[in-house]
C-alpha cells in the first residue's frame, strides 16, 4: 500500500484503527435503517425508493463512503496542520455570508441552497474549529495558563458560536460549549467547568425557585469551598450550615410577623397584586416592604469583608477569589429576568419553562417532547419490533427522520436497542479518547478530544430532548439522523481522526 | 487507574450515559403509563376541529356564522362486514357509492394502513343522528363533528369568499400549516384573514384495546389538546346595505362600491352578477355551475375589472390643470358641440358656452377639458411632452390611479395609466401629440380603474384631497389591522384647490332639471349629495353608464362609485342607483317621492344588452 506521502508504511489492515470505522457503520446502517422505519408508512416504497428519505440517505450514505476514502487514502493527512488556518477563515466567511445568501428554514439563515442541495455551513464550521484549536494549542510553549493564550483558543471557539446564533441556530451554538472538557484535557482549570456548573444551577433556582433560594445555595457552595480549601470543614458543619439554616427561615419568619400584624388575608391580597405588579397603590405595612433577599445580601455585605480581611491577613487569595465568584452569582441571580425575558428569544423561552415545569404545556411546546416521551416509553424492554411502531409511523412525533430520530428507535427497539445505541457511542467515544491519548503529536491528540466532545455534545442534548432531560434543541444526532450535510460532516470530522491516527502508527 | 484528566472525562461521560440510560430505564420500563403492547393497545387520535372565526358586518351582525355538520369517518381496517341495506338507508346514499368506495379503499389499503379517513362529507346533523343511533352495527365507522359556514344574511358573497377542503396543491404551498381534510379560506375576506379565522386544532388521544374498541382516554386526557376557536372578524361592510346594494345591480353586470370618506372603510362592494351565499356554503356542489356561467359571477369586478372611467375621470384632469396653474376656476372656453383639431372632432352634447371650470363639471362638457388636457401636455414648463405626459401621469398616480390600492382585500388589480413610455412603443418616439391622445380629457382611451378607484377618488374629492387606502377589516379586539390603514394619503394637488371641483359636483346634482346638470336624478332633498356622471365609450356594445357621488357636501358621510355595463348615459342608470344607495344609507328609507324610480332601478335588466364573450 503507498499513501499519498509516497512512503512505505504498515499495512493498512494494522494502522487503521478498524473498531472506529465499523462503530461508524453500524451507526450509519441503523440511521438509514430507522429513517426508513420513520417515514415506510407515509411513503410505501422500497428502502432504496429514489427521493424518498431513506432513498435519500442511501445517496447521503454513498458519497460518505467515498468521503471517507478520500480522506484515508488521497489527502496527506500532514495538510491538516497547514491549512487548519484558510479552512478556518473560509468557513467562518461562509458562516457570514449565509446570513445574507441562505435561505430560511424554520426561521434560520443558516442554509445555503443550491438547487435541490441544502447545505449548512455549521456542521463543517466545527471541523474547522477543531483543526484550528488542534493548531494552535499543539504549538511548542503554547500554555492554556498563560491569559494570552487562553484568549486566543476562547476566541476561535466564541466566534463561530456567535455567528451561528446571529443564524437563530442557539442550539448549534451550544454544542461548542462542549470544547470546554477538551479544554480541561489540556490544561484548564477545573473550577472554571465548576463555575460554568454553578452558574447554571443558579439560573434554574432563581427561575424554578427564588432569588433568595439561589442566593441562599451560593452562599452555602462558597462558605464550603472556602472552609474545605483552608481545611475547616468543621467549622463549616458547626457555624455556616446552622447560619444558612437559620437565615433560610427569614422569608417565614417574615410572613408570620405580618400576618399577626394585618391578618392571613390581606398578606395573601398583597402578595398577589405583587405578581401582577399592582402592588403600587396597595398600603404595605412595613414588614412586608422589607423583603427577605434584601436580609440576606445585607448580612452578606457584612460579613463579606470580615471574611476577605482575614484571609488578606492569611494571603489567601483562594478565599478572594471565591468571594468574587460569590458577588459574581448575586449579579446573575439579579439579572436572570433580564437574560430569560430579553436575550433568550420566545420559542426558546417556552421550552426552557416546559422543561423546568414552570409551565404545563402538552399541547404547545411541551407536544413534541410528550410524543417523543410516549413513543419511546411505549417500547418497553424489547421494544414493538422493527416497522411495527405505531407512534412513530403514524407521523404524531414530529421531525422524526431528522431530530427527533431516537423515537423510532426506541419505539420499535424498546430499552435494550435505546440502550445500545448509547453505549455504541459511549464505546466511540472512549475509544477516539483512548486513540487521542496514545498519539505522540498534541496536534492529534486535541483533535481527537475536539471530535470527542462534539459527538457528546451531540449525543446528549439530542438524546436529552427526546426523553425530556433537556430542552428541545434541534441538533441531529450523529450519524443516524437523515440529512447530507450532517452526515457528510461528521463523516469528514471522524474520518480526519482515524487518519491522522493512521499516520502515526504508520511509523511507530 | 490513574486519576487523571482523561480518566475523569471518562468517568463523567460514563456518568452522562448513565443518565441517559438511567431515563429511558425510567420512561420505558418503570413508568407504566406510557407503555402499550403493540397488539393490544394502541393510541386513537382524534382531531377536533376548531370552529372558524365568526364574521361580523361594522354593527355586530353576523355575516358568516357556524353550524354543525357531521363528516362520516371510516378506518378501513376496523370494517368489518356489514348491513350495506341499512347503511344506505339511514346514510341517504345508493349501494354503488358504498361499493366503490370500499373497493378503492381496498386498492389503497398499504397507503390508508391504520388511518381514518373520510367517507361522507358535511352530513346534516338529522342525517347523522339516524345513522348514530345505529352506529353499534358499523364498527370501523364514526362521525366527526365539523363545523361548516352559514350566511344570516344574503350578502356579500363575492366579498366574504368560500372556505373549502384544502386540496393538493395548497398543501403544496402551505406545508406544516394544513393536513388534508382540513378547511381553509379560498377568497375573499375567508382567505385574506385565514389565519384569524381557522382556528388551531386540537385533539384527543383515545386508547383502543384488543378488541379494536375504543376503551378510555389515555391519561385521563392529561395528553389532549383543546381546539382553540378562530378570532372572530369585525368587517366594514354594512350588511343591510350591501343588501340593498346587490338588489339594485340585480340583473345587471357592473359594481357599486361605498366607502367611509373619513376612514377608508368599505361600506358595500357589490360585484353583480355575484355568487350567491347560498351557494358559498356549499361550494363544492355549485362550483361548475359557477365556473360555466358566461357572466363569470366569481370575477370580483369591483377591485378587478379595468374599465376606462369616462367624464368622471375629467374631475382629475381639472384638479391637475388648477395645480399645475395652467387653468384658474374662472378660465372661460367655448364648446361648439364639441372640440375641433384640424379635420378632427371630439364630439360634445348641446349646453351653453363659452363656461368656466364649475360649469364644465355640472355639464360634462368634453371641449372644455380637451382644453385643458392640451394645456397640461404642451406646458411650456417641460421641455418636452414625454416630460409633461410623464407629470400627468405621476399626478393621476397620486389619487391611486394605476395600481393596487393596497386594500386587505385579495386579488385586487391595479388597472393602467399610461405613460410616455407607453405612447413612444405604440407610436414611436416623436410620433404622438396632445391631440393624439386626447380622449385622456375625457377619461376614454388607454386609461383602465377598477370601480374601487373611482370610489376612492370620490372620497378623495369628499375629503378635499386626501384618501385612506379602502379596506374591509375593522380593528377589533383580536385582529389588527395594518396601521397604513390609518395614514392620510394626500395627492399631489394642493387641498386648496378642491371645494371648487365640490362645487361643480354639487351643481350638476343640484342644479334642478333644465339647468343643464347632468346629474339631476341623483338629487334627494336634504342630503346635498355632490356627483358626477360618466358614459364611457365602449367598441363592443352600448355605452357603461359611470357615477360617483358622495354627501353630504359638508362633512361626508358616504362615497360611492357605481358602473353598470352597457347601461348607456351615467345618469340612466348609474346615478339612480348611487343615489339610491347613498340616501338608503344615510336616512335607512327611499323617500317616497323617489319611489318610482327605485321601482325602475330594481326591475331593470339589462342583462340582454351584455355581450357575452
Amino acid at each position: 500500500m503507498i499513501d499519498a506521502g509516497g512512503h512505505r508504511g504498515r499495512g493498512l489492515a494494522k494502522t487503521i484503527d478498524w473498531s472506529l470505522v465499523i462503530c461508524w457503520l453500524v451507526l450509519v446502517l441503523i440511521g438509514w435503517a430507522n429513517i426508513y422505519a420513520s417515514i415506510h408508512a407515509a411513503e410505501s416504497g422500497s428502502i432504496f425508493e429514489f427521493g424518498s428519505r431513506s432513498g435519500m440517505q442511501a445517496i447521503w450514505i454513498g458519497t460518505s463512503v467515498i468521503i471517507a476514502v478520500l480522506i484515508l487514502f488521497v489527502i496527506p493527512p500532514r495538510l491538516y496542520e497547514g491549512l487548519s488556518l484558510p479552512i478556518y477563515l473560509i468557513v467562518i466567511g461562509l458562516l457570514v455570508a449565509v446570513i445574507f445568501l441562505g435561505i430560511e428554514v424554520k426561521g434560520s439563515h443558516s442554509w445555503f441552497a443550491f438547487g435541490p442541495v441544502r447545505f449548512q455551513p455549521a456542521e463543517i464550521s466545527k471541523i474547522a474549529t477543531s483543526l484550528m484549536l488542534a493548531t494552535v494549542m499543539s504549538q511548542l510553549g503554547y500554555k492554556i495558563g498563560r491569559l494570552k493564550d487562553f484568549v486566543l483558543t476562547a476566541a476561535i471557539i466564541v466566534l463561530p458560536m456567535m455567528i451561528i446564533v446571529l443564524q437563530s441556530e442557539t442550539g448549534s451554538a451550544l454544542v461548542y460549549v462542549g470544547f470546554i472538557f477538551m479544554l480541561y484535557r489540556e490544561g484548564l482549570s477545573g473550577w472554571l467547568i465548576f463555575m460554568i456548573g454553578m452558574a447554571i444551577l443558579t439560573f434554574i433556582l432563581t427561575l424554578t425557585q427564588s432569588p433568595f433560594v439561589a442566593v441562599l445555595v451560593l452562599l452555602g457552595v462558597a462558605s464550603l469551598c472556602i472552609c474545605l480549601y483552608s481545611g475547616r470543614f468543621k467549622w463549616w458543619l458547626i457555624i455556616c450550615v446552622p447560619a444558612i439554616a437559620l437565615l433560610s427561615f427569614i422569608p417565614d419568619i417574615f410572613t408570620a410577623i405580618a400576618q399577626a400584624q394585618i391578618g392571613s388575608e390581606a398578606v395573601e391580597a398583597i402578595e398577589a397584586a405583587r405578581a401582577e405588579g399592582t402592588a403600587a397603590e396597595m398600603d404595605i405595612p412595613f414588614i412586608m416592604k422589607v423583603r427577605p433577599l434584601y436580609v440576606l445580601l445585607a448580612v452578606i455585605g457584612i460579613a463579606t469583608p470580615f471574611v476577605a480581611f482575614h484571609a488578606f491577613r492569611e494571603r489567601n487569595t483562594f478565599t478572594h477569589l471565591a468571594i468574587i465568584s460569590l458577588l459574581a452569582g448575586i449579579v446573575l441571580v439579579f439579572s436572570t429576568d433580564f437574560l430569560f425575558n430579553d436575550v433568550l428569544q420566545d420559542h426558546q423561552r417556552k421550552r426552557i419553562e416546559v422543561l423546568l415545569g414552570m409551565k404545563e404545556d402538552p399541547a404547545g411546546v411541551g407536544y413534541n417532547v410528550n410524543q417523543s416521551k410516549i413513543a419511546i416509553g411505549s417500547g418497553g424492554l424489547f421494544g414493538k419490533g422493527y416497522l411495527h411502531g405505531t407512534q412513530t409511523t403514524y407521523g404524531f412525533v414530529p421531525e422524526q427522520s431528522t431530530d427527533f430520530i431516537f423515537c423510532t428507535i426506541g419505539e420499535e427497539w424498546g430499552f435494550a436497542g435505546s440502550a445500545f445505541v448509547i453505549l455504541l457511542y459511549v464505546f466511540l467515544i472512549w475509544r477516539i479518547i483512548h486513540d487521542a491519548e496514545r498519539s505522540r503529536e498534541g496536534f492529534t491528540r486535541i483533535y481527537g478530544y475536539c471530535v470527542a466532545c462534539c459527538i457528546f455534545m451531540h449525543l446528549f442534548i439530542n438524546i436529552g430532548m427526546t426523553i425530556g432531560l433537556m430542552p428541545v434543541i434541534g441538533i441531529p444526532l450523529p450519524f443516524i439522523s437523515y440529512g447530507g450535510s450532517s452526515l457528510w460532516a461528521f463523516t469528514a470530522m471522524l474520518f480526519i481522526f482515524i487518519a491522522l491516527d493512521r499516520n502515526e502508527r504508520k511509523y511507530f | 487507574m490513574k486519576f487523571n484528566r482523561k480518566n475523569k472525562l471518562i468517568i463523567g461521560l460514563c456518568t452522562a450515559a448513565a443518565i441517559l440510560i438511567a431515563k429511558l430505564f425510567s420512561i420505558q420500563i418503570l413508568d407504566d403509563s406510557y407503555k402499550m403492547d403493540a397488539r393490544n393497545n394502541t393510541m386513537v387520535y382524534s382531531t377536533i376541529y376548531p370552529t372558524r372565526g365568526v364574521i361580523h358586518d361594522r354593527y355586530g351582525n353576523i355575516l358568516v356564522g357556524n353550524k354543525v355538520a357531521y363528516d362520516l369517518m371510516v378506518t378501513p381496517r376496523e370494517v368489518e362486514e356489514f348491513d350495506t341495506l341499512t347503511f344506505c338507508e339511514v346514510l341517504d346514499v345508493t349501494p354503488e357509492f358504498v361499493r366503490e368506495k370500499m373497493q378503492e379503499y381496498r386498492r389503497n389499503r398499504r397507503r390508508i394502513g391504520w388511518q381514518t379517513v373520510v367517507m361522507i362529507k358535511q352530513l346534516p346533523p338529522e342525517t347523522y343522528m339516524r345513522f348514530a343511533e345505529v352506529a353499534y352495527k358499523f364498527p370501523g365507522f364514526r362521525g366527526l363533528p365539523r363545523s361548516i359556514r352559514e350566511y344570516p344574511f344574503n350578502a356579500g358573497g363575492n366579498l366574504l369568499g368560500y372556505v373549502s377542503e384544502v386540496d393538493a396543491n395548497y398543501l403544496a404551498k402551505h406545508p406544516d400549516e394544513y393536513k388534508s381534510g382540513d378547511y381553509a379560506g379560498k377568497t375573499g375576506i375567508e382567505a385574506a384573514r385565514e389565519k384569524e379565522l381557522r382556528g388551531e386544532k386540537g385533539y384527543n388521544i383515545w386508547l383502543r384495546n384488543s378488541r379494536n374498541r375504543i376503551e378510555s382516554r389515555y391519561r385521563d386526557g392529561e395528553m389532549d389538546k383543546e381546539a382553540i376557536p378562530g378570532d372572530d372578524i369585525t368587517t366594514t361592510i354594512d350588511a343591510e346595505l350591501q343588501h340593498y346594494g346587490q338588489m339594485l345591480m340585480a340583473n345587471k353586470v357592473g359594481s357599486l362600491v361605498a366607502i367611509e370618506p373619513s376612514t377608508g372603510e368599505i361600506l358595500t362592494m357589490v360585484s353583480s352578477p355575484g355568487i350567491d351565499v347560498e351557494m358559498l356554503a356549499d361550494i363544492g356542489q355549485h362550483y361548475s355551475e359557477i365556473s360555466s356561467n358566461p357572466y363569470k359571477p366569481m370575477f370580483n369586478r369591483a377591485v378587478q375589472a379595468p374599465y376606462p372611467p369616462g367624464s368622471v375621470f375629467k374631475l382629475v384632469n381639472g384638479l391637475i390643470g388648477l395645480q399645475e396653474g395652467v387653468l384658474t376656476p374662472n378660465t372661460m372656453y367655448p364648446c361648439s358641440m364639441g372640440y375641433h383639431f384640424g379635420k378632427n372632432k371630439l364630439g360634445c352634447h348641446a349646453h351653453k358656452s363659452p363656461i368656466n371650470f364649475e360649469e364644465s363639471i355640472m355639464m360634462s362638457c368634453n371641449a372644455y377639458y380637451c382644453y385643458i388636457l392640451r394645456n397640461i401636455l404642451e406646458n411650456g414648463d417641460y421641455g418636452s411632452i414625454d416630460e409633461a405626459m410623464d407629470k400627468w401621469n405621476e399626478y393621476v398616480k397620486s389619487f391611486g390611479f394605476g395600481q393596487k390600492l393596497g386594500s386587505d382585500f385579495p386579488s385586487e388589480l391595479g388597472g393602467f395609466i399610461p405613460d410616455s413610455k407607453y405612447y413612444n412603443k405604440v407610436y414611436g418616439k416623436g410620433g404622438w401629440r396632445a391631440t393624439t391622445v386626447i380622449s385622456l380629457s375625457i377619461g376614454q382611451g388607454e386609461i383602465g380603474c377598477t370601480p374601487l378607484h373611482l370610489a376612492n377618488l370620490c372620497a378623495t374629492i369628499a375629503n378635499r384631497g386626501f384618501y385612506y387606502i379602502p379596506h374591509i377589516v375593522k380593528d377589533s379586539e383580536n385582529v389588527e389591522i395594518d396601521p397604513k390603514y390609518k395614514e392620510r394619503h394626500y395627492t399631489m394637488v394642493d387641498t386648496t384647490h378642491f371645494p371648487k371641483v365640490v362645487g361643480g359636483m354639487y351643481r350638476a346634482v343640484n342644479s334642478g332639471f333644465g339647468s343643464g346638470g347632468t346629474a339631476s336624478i341623483a338629487a334627494v332633498e336634504g342630503l346635498d349629495i355632490c356627483g358626477k356622471t360618466g358614459t364611457a365609450q365602449n367598441p363592443h356594445g352600448h355605452d357603461h353608464s359611470v357615477f360617483i357621488c358622495f354627501a353630504p357636501k359638508d362633512d361626508p358621510k358616504i362615497a360611492v362609485a357605481a358602473y353598470v355595463e352597457n347601461g348607456g348615459f351615467g345618469a340612466t342608470w348609474a346615478a339612480p342607483i348611487a343615489s339610491l344607495l347613498t340616501e338608503m344609507y344615510l336616512t335607512r328609507e327611499i323617500s317616497d317621492k323617489r319611489k318610482p324610480l327605485e321601482d325602475r332601478i330594481l326591475n331593470g335588466d339589462l342583462m340582454d344588452r351584455v355581450k357575452v364573450r
